[in-house]
């Protein structure tokens, strides 16, 4: 008799791969637009013409500029002049500390930013003449010279006091492009910082009552909460996560989440921290496979030969 | 009284008790299984060691799940997935082999259509199998409610909603099987018990019964020939295993079993490991939210066929497609008329409805998971009716089949 396992084998598996490959990689295909990265190069934004001089920008950060007005640059001693709720108040959301943002942000979204920040934000269908709203971060509209010039400079000076690329931590990455709008709760993480552990409750309930008042100026300002992002690299993946902070838009237009500007160096950082709290086995469970694999290779080598010795008298 | 004698050993000790020489004739050695068999006769074996693993992973899990809404979402992705040593493989293990369980059923049950091993004294081992299938999906539903993501919340609306009945508007069933007017946490509490108690023990049950059906008919074999047992049974005892069309369950046949399971556990962990996507919905590690719709709502894979026969159709005539669906397999060994218990190859007519209904069902599979717009909804449509059709035409065309 013919042995017929073989193109039985190749029926099962064939219809298998069919089904998977239909509810699997062809419908997510269907269902979910495919964004190419650009790989943060910032194409719609304009090259820097001029060479900055950081001596020059640290005048002009600190004076006409009026960057210090609402920012703290704890880098250069300047620390926040008022408490997050209290500025998420004023702003919508607290202004971000200014002393890694040469590293953390891309030079041609910072130049962008500085004089154009709905532009620079990709936030300007919020901010229409019809709507009567400002953006709260004001253009700066040069101090006297020439614009370019000036900002060029101002971009020198955040580059000069920041942290190497080396020195940034995937979490500091986080806290400072996204951890102002996105609390995640599975590290303690809130909108106004890492909540401390308090000896007594009282102290943690006047904590939790500052980050509800941050959230509710939030909330105001953004159309709602910005969702917590603990588990958001298992349900949106790598490629999602990264196009989107690339460019929310792309994924969903008119959101009210602005571009981030980041680097492309430091979106990795911002993915990593994100698998760190949201995918924390990953390194596990490439360890303990490879185990488990060779572990369950031998154990089908030695039912293989099983079979056979028993089977060598049936035939 | 039996009368017991001073015991030799253990085993005469036990043996006195509980016969378990006999025990372990009747289950084992001398449990003979035709020679004449493929390695898709290995799917029993393949489904218990998956339900083992689902039962195993299942317990570990239990230690530190908490059926609560408010701390539900929380004790999965953070205390199992981050906090417990090795919680995530226990979930990655249970969540696999909740989808592959699956896989493996719909083999087992078109191996079983395809040979005609539900005719002929064996409609019963038919039979039981289908509630196995209605357990086993009781079991994945409820099951996929306890992470309380958003796929479990709105799956779960989705599903109790149908038994409204549509035009009926029997709302007061569906709050009754809710115990809410939503899924809350009457919800969650009461898919957690159906999940971890009551149909794990009908599922126990359903297999004992399933096996116990083997007894009698003994298992089909792949040339629709029938073999006197006894007499192939003797031979094989008299020496001459060789010539015997018959073998010893363990641990002949155990042995082939054995091999299967250990080529379909290396696919099964590399699934754990590397490919679980598919099984793991990125939508469910969204914690659940009655405010918020998913984009797409769509079941896991081994429903989407019954879900396709639902949707193409309007409320009232897609809930009687679906009903029709979910029962109609059950009736098989009586809507196949022939008296014919061969593979479907030398069945002609059936042969061909059979091939169409296999991939009449993966279409319907895929069409259940896109988007309910065109073309997909018209080939979902004619799918379903040609689903149904098949149905109806199979008394007519098996009543006229040949003796072979």
């Amino acid at each position: 008799m013919k042995n017929k396992e073989p193109i039985i084998l190749l029926v099962v598996v064939f219809f298998s791969l069919l089904t998977y490959y239909l509810v699997e990689p062809y419908a997510h295909h269907v269902m979910h637009k495919h964004v190419e990265s650009e790989g943060f190069a910032y194409k719609d934004l304009p090259e820097l013409t001029k060479t900055g001089d950081a001596t020059r920008g640290q005048e002009l950060v600190m004076g006409a500029g009026a960057c210090v007005g609402c920012h703290s640059i704890e880098a250069a001693g300047m620390p926040a002049a008022m408490e997050p709720q209290m500025a998420a108040a004023s702003y919508g959301v607290n202004p971000p500390d200014l002393s890694n943002a040469g590293v953390v942000y891309d030079e041609k979204f910072l130049a962008d930013l500085i004089k154009n920040p709905a532009h620079a934000l990709k936030v300007e269908h919020k901010y229409t003449p019809e709507s009567g709203k400002m953006h709260p971060m004001v253009a700066f509209y040069g101090a006297g010279g020439d614009i370019d010039q000036e900002v060029a400079d101002m971009v020198a000076y955040l580059k000069s006091i920041a942290v190497s690329q080396e020195e940034l931590t995937p979490r500091m990455a986080y806290e400072l492009a996204c951890g102002r709008c996105h609390a995640m709760s599975y590290e303690n993480w809130t909108q106004i910082g890492e909540k401390p552990s308090f000896k007594h409750e009282k102290d943690s309930l006047a904590y939790d009552i500052k980050v509800l008042e941050y959230q509710d100026s939030l909330k105001a300002y953004m159309g709602k909460l910005p969702p917590d992002l603990s588990m958001y690299i298992r349900s949106r993946g790598e490629h999602f996560v990264s196009t989107f902070i690339e460019n929310p838009q792309s994924h969903l237009e008119g959101t009210a989440m602005p571009r981030v500007g980041v680097t492309a160096e430091t979106a990795e950082k911002v993915i990593e921290h994100m698998q760190d709290v949201g995918d924390t086995k990953r390194h596990e469970r490439e360890a303990v496979g490879k185990n488990v694999m060779i572990y369950i290779i031998i154990f089908a080598i030695l039912a293989l030969l099983w079979k056979k010795q028993v089977w060598r008298d049936l035939h | 009284m039996a009368h017991f004698t001073k015991a030799t050993s253990v085993k005469d000790w036990l043996n006195q008790r509980l016969a378990i020489e006999k025990v372990e004739k009747v289950m084992a050695s001398e449990y003979w299984i035709p020679k004449n068999i493929n390695f898709l006769w290995a799917m029993g074996m393949v489904l218990v060691i998956t339900f083992m693993l689902l039962l195993v992973s299942g317990i570990f899990l239990l230690m530190y799940y908490q059926p609560n809404i408010d701390t539900a979402f929380y004790s999965v992705n953070y205390t199992i997935m981050r906090e417990v040593d090795f919680g995530w493989l226990w979930r990655h293990i249970h969540g696999v082999a909740a989808s592959v369980v699956f896989l493996i059923i719909y083999i087992h049950m078109f191996t079983g259509i395809y040979y005609g091993s539900y005719k002929q004294g064996r409609e019963m081992i038919w039979v039981s199998g289908m509630l196995l299938f209605v357990a086993f999906s009781a079991e994945a539903f409820s099951g996929y409610m306890l992470p309380w993501g958003q796929m479990s919340y709105w799956a779960g609306m989705v599903i109790t909603n149908l038994f409204a009945g549509g035009s009926l508007h029997a709302d007061f069933l569906v709050e009754w099987i809710r115990g809410d007017y939503v899924p809350a946490q009457a919800f969650l509490t009461r898919f957690f018990m159906l999940h971890v108690l009551l149909i794990p023990l009908a599922i126990l049950g359903l297999i004992g019964l399933h096996f116990a059906t083997l007894r009698i008919p003994h298992v089909n074999n792949q040339d629709g020939e029938e073999i006197d047992f006894d007499a192939e049974a003797k031979k094989y005892l008299a020496g001459d295993k060789a010539g015997s069309k018959v073998m010893r369950f363990a641990n002949d046949f155990m042995s082939k079993d054995m091999m299967v399971v250990g080529v379909y556990l290396i696919f099964f962990f590399y699934l754990v490991f590397w490919n679980y996507g598919f099984a793991m919905d990125p939508v469910n590690f969204d914690p659940a939210d009655g405010l918020k719709t998913p984009a797409h709502i769509y079941p896991e894979w081994y429903f989407l066929w019954s879900y396709e026969i639902l949707r193409p159709f309007s409320v009232d005539i897609g809930l009687i497609a679906f009903a029709f669906a979910q029962v109609i397999f059950v009736l098989l060994p009586w809507l196949d008329r022939s008296p014919n218990t061969i593979p479907a190859n030398r069945r002609g007519m059936f042969a061909i409805w059979f091939w169409v209904m296999l991939v009449n069902m993966i279409v319907l599979t895929a069409m259940g998971k896109l988007p309910p717009e065109d073309p997909f909804s018209t080939i979902g449509l004619v799918s379903a009716l040609l689903f149904i059709a098949q149905w109806v035409m199979l008394p007519f065309i098996t009543k006229n089949e040949k003796r072979a």
